[in-house]
């Protein structure tokens, strides 16, 4: 067992793991934080993905003991008092069906929109690519991408 | 009271609180004290006896609880139901939920363990022992079916033979002007809903409780109970959160069925989740089919005749509704046009493969697909253009109610006026022209267009029909209507949602119906103790059916509101006239009381009329008596690069008439969806096995879903012929997208290659596929 150390959406945790347990099976099933599901077990659907340090990371292709130390923000940390604005975006413009995709991609399109504030269409269908939704043939999550995206625009002017 | 209509209305989902921020209640999410996980260990051949299974080691392993093979089950496990025996003489063989004596498929389960975690699990599938003496696999249809073929089964590789004939079929193809034949090839696919399976059963006292991510929790409530003998009022099935199913958790899995049974062997709470592989592996498949479609036209055009002789592979098992899912097909090859004769057979095939079964569409894409297929391949025969043919074909809008050559009645439709309005949006005449140019100039990149002008039938269905198809139960649903004391309403449905949005739409047919806000509206599903009659999602059937029930019963509401209102107004029921939330006096609407007045009024019950019983609950179980017609007319542009192969979809234009919208956000949100799915299956997916009958396409690496940037963006609109067939004149939208794309997209990719000499593509039509198509057709001269 070896001992690891991380912040999850703003709480600290201290635990001792295997060194083989995946990142996403500590936060879900250690930790408790489990609305980060898992879509695969090959890193393609993306349906795992959080803020390791604030870059986003597919949690099933990092161990606990790798994101020892580290600042983790799941979709259960990304609501301060409000929803995100991408939280709202995805609500109002139907951008889930089942939603089992949803915290995921608004966790890619969080790290899209932070290097990329004011991306065109096709930039947000290449930026999910590594996020796969069954459901909506994401012309809605291209769409309430956008809307976040100027949301969040509008804010900073 | 001001009113604003419900129906009709954008409204985001009620259920999104809970899904965007993390909230979710999915099967795998579930903790219960005690709780241990399953691991199975499956085949790893695709056709094999099994001499020996050792699972001693994996006892002995650290974490271990217990681990058993199929002969710890064989007293106890029966075998998985299948509800749809489609002849009298069917061949249905047993199918144990663990394999005892024999494995017919790759990902057939032998042995499992159960651990107090599920790394502990997987280790220890490691360490026991089956010795296998390996069988012939059997994994093309006609070389199943050919003489000297080994055998899946003792009985054969053939199922059963399900003839249909309607009209003078030899007389429609006797010396017809124009035959054409041909044969067209359904891949197999896998449905991939994002959330893999997952199942948690405990056991406490005789009551045996299982969360499971299924679209059927009633049907397989009354399954289990009728399979293993459990008695039905000792098991509760709870579809918590279900993250998409798409057909593929309409099923009763051997998974289920050996949770249950574990869980009562052990006496402990029991956790199983697939990956993505083993749900690859195991999981039903759908589609693949071997098409052989002929149709006879007079020299204008008019169909005379269309006949059909299909190839099911069933896979290794008859699961719950595997032999009938080709037979929904019977029943649209004739689509939205008028003929004299039809004939359809299909026989079912057993391979050492996966069992298929219901995926999105279910029988009616393969069957639009080859029809929307060989009306094009009918038009280029004829010289004429194909949106012309089908004019010359289709179903005018004055002649509804219309029966077909099917048998079955359209209630109403406007093929004309989707058509019309999607060409306009397309731009039908300016891409022709841009493709007689491109093909004037010998333009490497050429353009094809692809039209599906179709039909499907929804509304699953009229019990009678079931019946009389040999299906094993009804076709109704059930909802129950609570008016709390404080006005608000608690909506129970049969129907269990898994992705579609069911406590929103719900909520907006009852607020109009009762008078309530939205918001005062909860919609409880998906849990047999919650609501106990139901017969579950699938077949585009929630609200052609499941939202009439609910309508019934806010009506029984109603009734029971203006006896109860009558006495506490002290007038006559009949001088009362209802205008939603609120039963008043006829020409004095002053004298009235609301609905949550009534509520109230019923909760303390102090001064009811003499007989009347204190409760304003009411349900109701609506049986349709026909099915829906949703139809649409879709248009695909396509690019396709004739020195690659490579395809691109440049314009994709969806008029659909689903008759009137509940919520229009939630039906663009499903025709979207349906889309992708549709063109997945013609340009990128398939289920691929090997010469042993391995499957090579286990993970999203290699059965390619696709990603955004893989698809379009749609162009989307509506007609609206309402349905006479139900009060809310719905039609249902679940699967149009999916029916309708797939003949769209591959039409176009033949179309824009059509001068080259290529009539057809196998699907996915792959860069590789067309180029070799190109390659083929052309001679390599290109």
């Amino acid at each position: 067992m070896t001992k690891v150390s991380m912040t999850i959406d703003g709480a600290r945790y201290d635990d001792d793991v295997e060194p083989r347990l995946l990142l996403v099976h500590y936060l879900r099933e250690v930790a408790g934080r489990t609305g980060t599901p898992i879509g695969c077990d090959t890193s393609n659907c993306g349906a795992c993905t959080v803020l390791l340090n604030g870059l986003s990371a597919k949690s099933c292709s990092v161990l606990a003991v790798q994101a020892d130390g580290a600042e983790i923000t799941t979709i259960q940390g990304m609501a301060n008092g409000e929803w995100h604005p991408l939280q709202q975006a995805f609500h109002e413009e139907h951008a889930l069906q089942c939603g089992y995709c949803t915290p995921g991609m608004i966790m890619a399109a969080a790290d899209l929109l932070r290097e990329n504030p004011n991306p065109t269409d096709q930039e947000v269908r290449e930026g999910l690519e590594g996020n796969l939704c069954r459901c909506t043939g994401y012309q809605n999550i291209v769409r309430a991408v956008m809307r976040a995206a100027s949301a969040s625009q509008g804010a900073a002017s | 009271m001001t009113v604003t209509a419900e129906i009709g209305r954008p409204r985001a989902r009620k259920e999104d609180a809970r899904l965007v921020t993390g909230q979710t209640n999915w099967t795998d999410n579930i903790q219960l004290p005690g709780l241990v996980h399953v691991a199975f260990l499956r085949s790893p051949l695709a056709h094999a006896r099994i001499a020996s299974v050792d699972v001693s080691a994996a006892r002995g392993a650290p974490g271990v609880i217990a681990a058993f093979s199929g002969a710890d089950f064989a007293a106890e496990q029966g075998s998985l139901p299948c509800a749809w025996p489609v002849t009298p003489d069917i061949v249905m063989p047993a199918h144990p939920p663990m394999a005892t004596d024999e494995v017919r498929y790759v990902g057939e389960i032998v042995a499992c363990v159960v651990a107090r975690d599920r790394y502990a699990a997987a280790d220890a599938l490691e360490l026991i022992d089956v010795d296998y003496d390996p069988l012939p696999p059997v994994l093309d249809m006609e070389e199943a079916l050919a003489e000297g073929s080994p055998k899946v089964h003792e009985a054969g590789n053939k199922s059963f033979v399900w003839p249909f004939v309607q009209g003078d079929i030899e007389a429609a193809f006797r010396d017809a002007p124009v035959v054409v034949e041909r044969t067209y090839r359904q891949q197999r696919l896998i449905p991939t809903p994002m959330e893999p399976r997952a199942t948690v059963a405990a056991m406490v006292g005789d009551e045996i409780t299982l969360w499971t991510s299924t679209q059927v929790p009633h049907v397989l409530r009354f399954l289990l109970a009728a399979v293993l003998g459990i008695p039905e009022q000792n098991i509760r099935v709870i579809a918590p959160d279900v993250g998409g199913g798409f057909g593929s958790k309409l099923q009763v899995t051997a998974e289920e069925f050996l949770s249950v049974l574990l869980t009562r062997k052990i006496g402990r709470p029991v956790k199983w989740t697939e990956s993505r592989s083993e749900g690859n592996l195991a999981g039903h498949h759908g589609r693949d089919q071997l098409q052989r479609i002929k149709v006879a036209a007079d020299a204008d055009g008019r169909l005379r005749g269309l006949s059909v002789d299909l190839l099911a592979d069933m896979g290794a098992y008859l699961m719950l509704v595997t032999p009938g899912i080709p037979l929904l097909g019977a029943f649209m090859f004739n689509g939205i046009y008028k003929m004299d004769a039809y004939s359809f057979t299909c026989t079912g095939v057993f391979t050492t493969k996966v069992p298929t079964d219901a995926y999105r569409g279910a029988g009616r894409p393969e069957a639009t697909y080859a029809l929307e297929h060989i009306m094009d391949d009918l038009a280029a025969e004829l010289g004429v253009d194909p949106l012309e043919l089908r004019k010359r074909n289709w179903i005018t809008h004055e002649e509804f109610p219309f029966t077909t050559i099917a048998g079955l009645t359209y209630d109403s439709g406007n093929y004309e006026a989707a058509t019309a309005k999607a060409v306009e949006l397309f731009g039908y005449d300016d891409l022709r022209k841009e493709q007689a140019a491109r093909r004037e100039s010998g333009d490497t990149v050429q353009l094809g267009i692809g039209i599906s002008t179709f039909t499907e039938m929804c509304g699953l269905a009229p019990s009678r029909v079931l019946g009389s198809l040999a299906y094993g139960a009804g076709g109704w649903e059930h909802a129950a209507v609570r008016m709390l004391p404080t006005g608000k309403v608690e909506v129970v449905t049969g129907s269990s949602a898994h992705g579609q949005g069911h406590e929103t739409a719900w909520s907006q047919i009852v607020a109009d119906r009762l008078g309530v806000p939205f918001e005062d509206i909860r919609v409880l599903h998906g849990d047999t103790q919650v609501s106990p009659k139901g017969m579950d999602t699938y077949g585009s059937r929630s609200l052609t059916v499941g939202g009439i029930a609910v309508v019934g019963a806010c009506d029984k509401v109603i009734d029971k509101a203006k006896v109860i209102a009558a006495g506490l107004l002290e007038v006559s029921a009949d001088d009362l006239e209802w205008t939603p939330g609120r039963w008043s006096v006829r020409g004095d609407p002053e004298q009235g009381r609301s609905i949550a007045e009534i509520s109230l009024a019923t909760f303390a019950a102090h001064n009811l009329p003499e007989g009347v019983e204190p409760s304003l609950d009411s349900e109701s179980t609506y049986d349709p008596n026909n099915f829906s017609f949703p139809h649409g007319t879709h248009l695909c542009a396509v690019e396709v690069d004739t020195e690659t192969g490579q395809v691109k979809i440049r314009s994709y234009v969806a008029v659909d008439d689903v008759g009137v919208v509940v919520n229009p956000l939630i039906v663009e949100g499903q025709v979207h969806g349906g889309l992708a799915q549709g063109i997945a299956q013609a340009l990128y997916e398939e289920a691929a096995y090997d010469a042993e009958g391995n499957l090579l396409t286990t993970t999203l690496a290699d059965y390619l879903i696709p990603s955004a940037a893989d698809l379009p963006t749609f162009v989307t609109e509506r007609t609206q012929t309402p349905s006479t067939t139900n009060p809310l004149g719905v039609k249902g939208v679940g699967e149009a997208g999916t029916i309708a794309s797939t003949p769209a997209v591959v039409d176009a990719v033949i179309d824009a290659l059509r001068p080259l000499g290529v009539t057809d593509v196998q699907m996915p039509c792959t860069a590789e596929r067309v180029w070799r198509a190109i390659n083929e057709a052309t001679g390599g001269t290109r």
